[in-house]
């Protein structure tokens, strides 16, 4: 029945259409500018999702048009179309078929998770404190010093952020490292990067947390070791007492009890 | 003016509201007096005087209005009438404002209302993009947004989507299985009178002090347990939109398996039944998860019980694993009946039988199973035990299976038809296809973690949801409202301007959404008032398109209201249809069928020779001999 379909040349199409898709996609760089070692290979990840989507979408659009132009009735035809019921083996196709294709991107995805989130041997811990509707940041490795509304790290080493909010949720992005992780209030919640890309970059804040969230940014600056080193050097201010005891234990990857944790 | 008091009704309803009212402030006020504290507790997260009462009022109204007064008087062993259908039907127009037990009047009560409140959130929307056409603050200041934001999502969510579908059903559903009636009428009538009260308290919110509720549709704590009173009448109004759509459930479940008319099996179900059945059994499992959270949310406000209150041991994470165990159900009770609704209009409008039918209703049943267990994908970041993020992922990828399961058949069903597009309906349910594939695959991209990490809380689920909720739910309720128009109304709407609507809204859907996904991944969060100006030209460009999508939906509104008055009569059957519903006269009878129609095969039986779905009262005599056997696969 289906034989009757010109196959070969709708195949052609969709294979042409995909490539033009993809050809335009791929032409763009969607997220921005890429500063972290996790960047890439996201963006890899968003590449690959692209031409298979573009091949599905492809699919859709060619079957659809082909269909509407084919088969479209003939005005004042009454009649009715062939009393096609299904077909079990094409039926089989379009469920095995994506099953494969999305459990290869479920593999793929995460491949990715496991390498961007691998620890390094010698991280730099960086504690993020977020409050309305400001950003503040410790360097429990350098003294506990404290930066107010500016976070420097030094480039192509491994930053852990151990994040710490204080009144409401928040969320931390840059978005040219494609990082992104909610500050909890009442446990720590920790996001791992390797900037490597000097620059200066600006930190968001992606959950709603009221009047002033659209504004609640933050300076983010990477920089060469030696620089940041400086830098450090110069902060002359310690996290306060009650940031201090906000840092308690990371619930979210050892989910011991709040008592335990000491809430 | 006794009479007036006696009787159920507005007048009684309004009293009713406000003798409990009363009752619940002067509870409150003695009590407190009683317990030596000050009389009235405002700080914002209090107003017990005012929490009290507007629990109350609500539950007033419907007694005064007349909902329970059949219950009552049963419940207290006063004669009943148990065939009194004084409240059944509608001969004017007044009787759309009664406590009314006909499903099909219900119907239309629930349809008109929820666009009533689909107009209000989309003036909202509009006020949002005339906002964010430019960076900087220009109309609103970002209190206001994010009130208005808010009680949009809200407004759509609750009280337009998930229950039109529930309108539409109410009245088709019924018919399409050849039942005189729903199951329970008078708790069908009950659903109906409380979503009205849920629209009021999120609209009513606005006048609250601290203003309407600014905390997302989401409400996520702590932000929600710490929000001034506007806060707490979201609470409420969900507890209303919710026992609703419960109730609304329970009754199509029950309609479903047992009123049925003879000959009608499971597998001769037209797919909008099948899609019905599929919501429902969601609705009961997911919905009281909702309702939980926002008690727990509200009592934690009132009387401090630190479910979530972290300084006091609660845990805030778990407010978001209660809300999303529904809410991610509830975006396919959002969805379903509307893959239901396509069902119907493309095998119609392609006079083709429905391709791969069972597995039609297999994937639906498939969704279901499988939604449950994938809500903490929209959790990927949000500090939850990360051991969880890839099952969830996987089972994510997984619901796209059934998904392209029914875009697969939908496409198969036009092969070898004769697809005819002079109906609006068609047009929508076409171009539904289409876009509901780009959200479905924004929704797979958003499955996989690592991209999830980067664009989740941008302007990309902004356009993601939107290509599911406008592009799908709304297109597939577009497509129902003008496919049954004629059969609820028993006029003809104007095709041309169906056409001006459908093209407008096709445009402005695509125009509005696509440009969100590129300014989310470039670095646009989402819910702010402002943005960097880098995002200023591409916002102005989707507030253009946003404008015009809403323009044309006035089209829309004028097409219904004046081919309502004044459009051609309708024939029964306009559409050559096969289900039973269009084998009665439009608008149909009082009680749907003299005889209950008899079924002897499926419902999409187009181009079978000699085929029937069903055999109505009086047609005894044209049974052929033999059921037509069903065509097998080719
Ligand atoms: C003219 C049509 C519409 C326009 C222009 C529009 C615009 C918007 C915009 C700009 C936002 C984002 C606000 C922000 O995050 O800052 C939004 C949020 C939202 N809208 Fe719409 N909308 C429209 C129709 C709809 C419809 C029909 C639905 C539901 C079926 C809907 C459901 C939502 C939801 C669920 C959100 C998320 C709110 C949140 O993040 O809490 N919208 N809308
Ligand atoms: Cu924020
Ligand atoms: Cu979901």
């Amino acid at each position: 029945m289906y034989g009757r379909l010109p196959i070969v040349k709708m195949l052609a199409a969709i294979v042409a259409l995909t490539a033009a898709i993809s050809a335009v996609m791929l032409s763009i760089n969607w997220d921005g500018q890429e500063a972290s070692t996790a960047a890439s290979k996201i963006d890899d990840l968003l590449n690959v999702m692209i031409v298979i989507s573009s091949f599905v979408f492809s699919l859709v659009v060619v079957a659809l048009f082909y269909a509407l132009w084919k088969f479209k009735a003939k005005p004042g035809d009454e009649s009715d179309g062939e009393p096609i019921h299904g077909n079990t083996r094409l039926e089989i196709a379009w469920t095995l078929i994506p099953t494969i294709i999305v459990l290869f991107g479920g593999g793929y995805s995460w491949k990715v998770l496991d390498e961007i989130e691998k620890p390094a041997k010698n991280p730099l811990t960086v504690d993020v404190f977020s409050q309305q509707y400001a950003w503040s940041f410790g360097y429990p490795g350098k003294g506990n010093v404290w930066s107010q509304g500016e976070l420097h790290v030094p480039v192509n080493r491994q930053i852990q952020f151990k994040m710490h909010a204080q009144d409401v949720i928040h969320s931390f992005w840059v978005p040219e490292w494609r990082i992104k992780k909610d500050n909890v209030p009442g446990i720590t919640t920790t996001a791992i990067v390797t900037p490597d890309k000097v620059g200066t970059y600006q930190l968001v804040c992606t959950e709603l947390c009221g009047f002033g969230h659209a504004t609640m940014r933050a300076k983010v600056v990477v920089e060469p070791p030696g620089q940041f080193q400086k830098w450090v050097a110069g902060l002359k201010e310690k996290v306060p007492q009650p940031l201090a005891e906000s840092v308690v234990q990371d619930t979210e990857t050892n989910p011991a009890p709040l008592s335990a944790g000491g809430a | 003016m006794l009479a007036a008091i006696k009787r159920p009704g507005w007048t009684r309803g309004a009293l009713g509201a406000l003798a409990f009212a009363a009752f619940g402030f002067g509870l409150v006020i003695s009590l407190r007096a009683i317990s030596g504290l000050p009389l009235y507790q405002t700080e914002q997260t209090g107003y017990p005087h005012v929490i009290v009462p507007l629990i109350l009022a609500p539950l007033g109204f419907l007694a005064g209005f007349g909902c329970f007064d059949y219950w009552l008087r049963w419940a207290a062993g006063a004669p009943t009438i148990p065939d009194d259908h004084s409240q059944h039907g509608a001969k004017t127009w007044k009787d759309y404002f009664r406590f009314n037990t006909d499903h099909k009047v219900i119907g239309i009560q629930y349809i008109c209302t929820t666009f009533f409140f689909f107009f209000v959130g989309g003036l909202m929307a509009m006020l949002i993009r005339a906002e964010l056409a430019q960076p900087g603050t220009q109309i609103v200041d970002a209190a206001t947004y994010n009130s208005l934001f808010s009680t949009h999502a809200v407004l759509m969510i609750f009280v337009f989507v998930i229950p039109v579908f529930a309108g539409i059903a109410n009245y088709v559903l019924p018919l399409m299985i050849g039942a005189p009636d729903m199951a329970f009428p008078r708790l069908n009538a009950l659903s109906f009178w409380m979503l009205p009260l849920a629209g009021i308290l999120f609209i009513g919110s606005f006048l609250a002090p601290g203003g309407a509720f600014d905390a997302g549709w989401t409400g996520y704590a702590p932000l929600s347990t710490g929000a001034p009173l506007g806060q707490s009448f979201f609470n409420l109004g969900v507890q209303f939109a919710g026992a609703s759509s419960i109730l609304t459930a329970l009754n199509f479940l029950v309609t479903i398996i047992t009123m049925r008319a003879p000959g009608m099996t499971f597998w001769r179900m037209p797919l909008l039944v099948w899609a019905n059945l599929s919501t429902s059994l969601l609705v009961v499992a997911a919905t009281p998860f909702i309702a939980g959270a926002q008690f727990m949310v509200l009592l934690d406000r009132l009387l401090h019980t630190n479910f979530f209150q972290f300084a006091a041991g609660g845990d805030v994470v778990s407010y978001q694993h209660i809300f999303w165990f529904y809410s991610h159900p509830a975006v396919y009770i959002m969805m379903l009946p509307g893959f239901g609704i396509v069902s119907e209009v493309i095998s119609t409008h392609a006079r083709k039988p429905i391709f791969g039918y069972r597995l039609m209703a297999l994937a639906l049943l498939g969704i279901v199973v499988l939604s449950y267990s994938v809500w903490a994908h929209h959790m990927f970041v949000s500090g939850m035990f990360s051991w969880l993020r890839v099952p969830m992922m996987l089972t994510t990828l997984l619901i796209a299976v059934p998904t392209g399961i029914k875009i697969f058949s939908w496409l198969g069903t036009l092969y070898f038809g004769k697809i005819h597009t002079y109906s609006t309906s068609m047009l929508f349910a076409l171009a539904f296809i289409v876009t509901f594939t780009i959200g479905g695959i924004s929704g797979v991209m958003l499955g996989m973690v690592p991209i999830d990490i980067h664009v989740t809380d941008t302007y990309f689920i902004v356009a993601h949801i939107h290509f599911v909720l406008f592009g799908g739910s709304v297109f597939t309720i577009f497509a129902g409202i003008y496919h049954w128009f004629p059969k609820m109304t028993g006029r003809m709407y104007d095709e041309k301007l169906g056409r001006v609507h459908f093209w407008g809204t096709l445009i402005g859907t695509w125009g509005t959404f696509v440009p969100m996904h590129w300014i989310g991944m470039d670095g646009m969060p989402r819910r702010v008032a402002d943005y960097a100006s880098q995002f200023g030209n591409w916002n102005l460009l989707i507030s253009c398109f946003a404008f015009m999508l809403g323009a044309v939906q006035l089209i829309f509104l004028y097409n219904m209201i004046v081919s309502w008055r004044f459009g051609p009569r309708a024939p029964a059957n306009p559409w050559r249809a096969n289900s039973i519903e269009w084998q009665v006269s439009s608008p149909p009878p009082i009680f749907n069928f003299d005889e209950i129609p008899r079924v002897v095969g499926g419902p999409y039986e187009f181009g079978v020779p000699g085929a029937r779905h069903a055999i109505m009262a009086g047609e005894g005599a044209e049974v052929p001999a033999t059921e037509p056997s069903v065509v097998g696969s080719p």
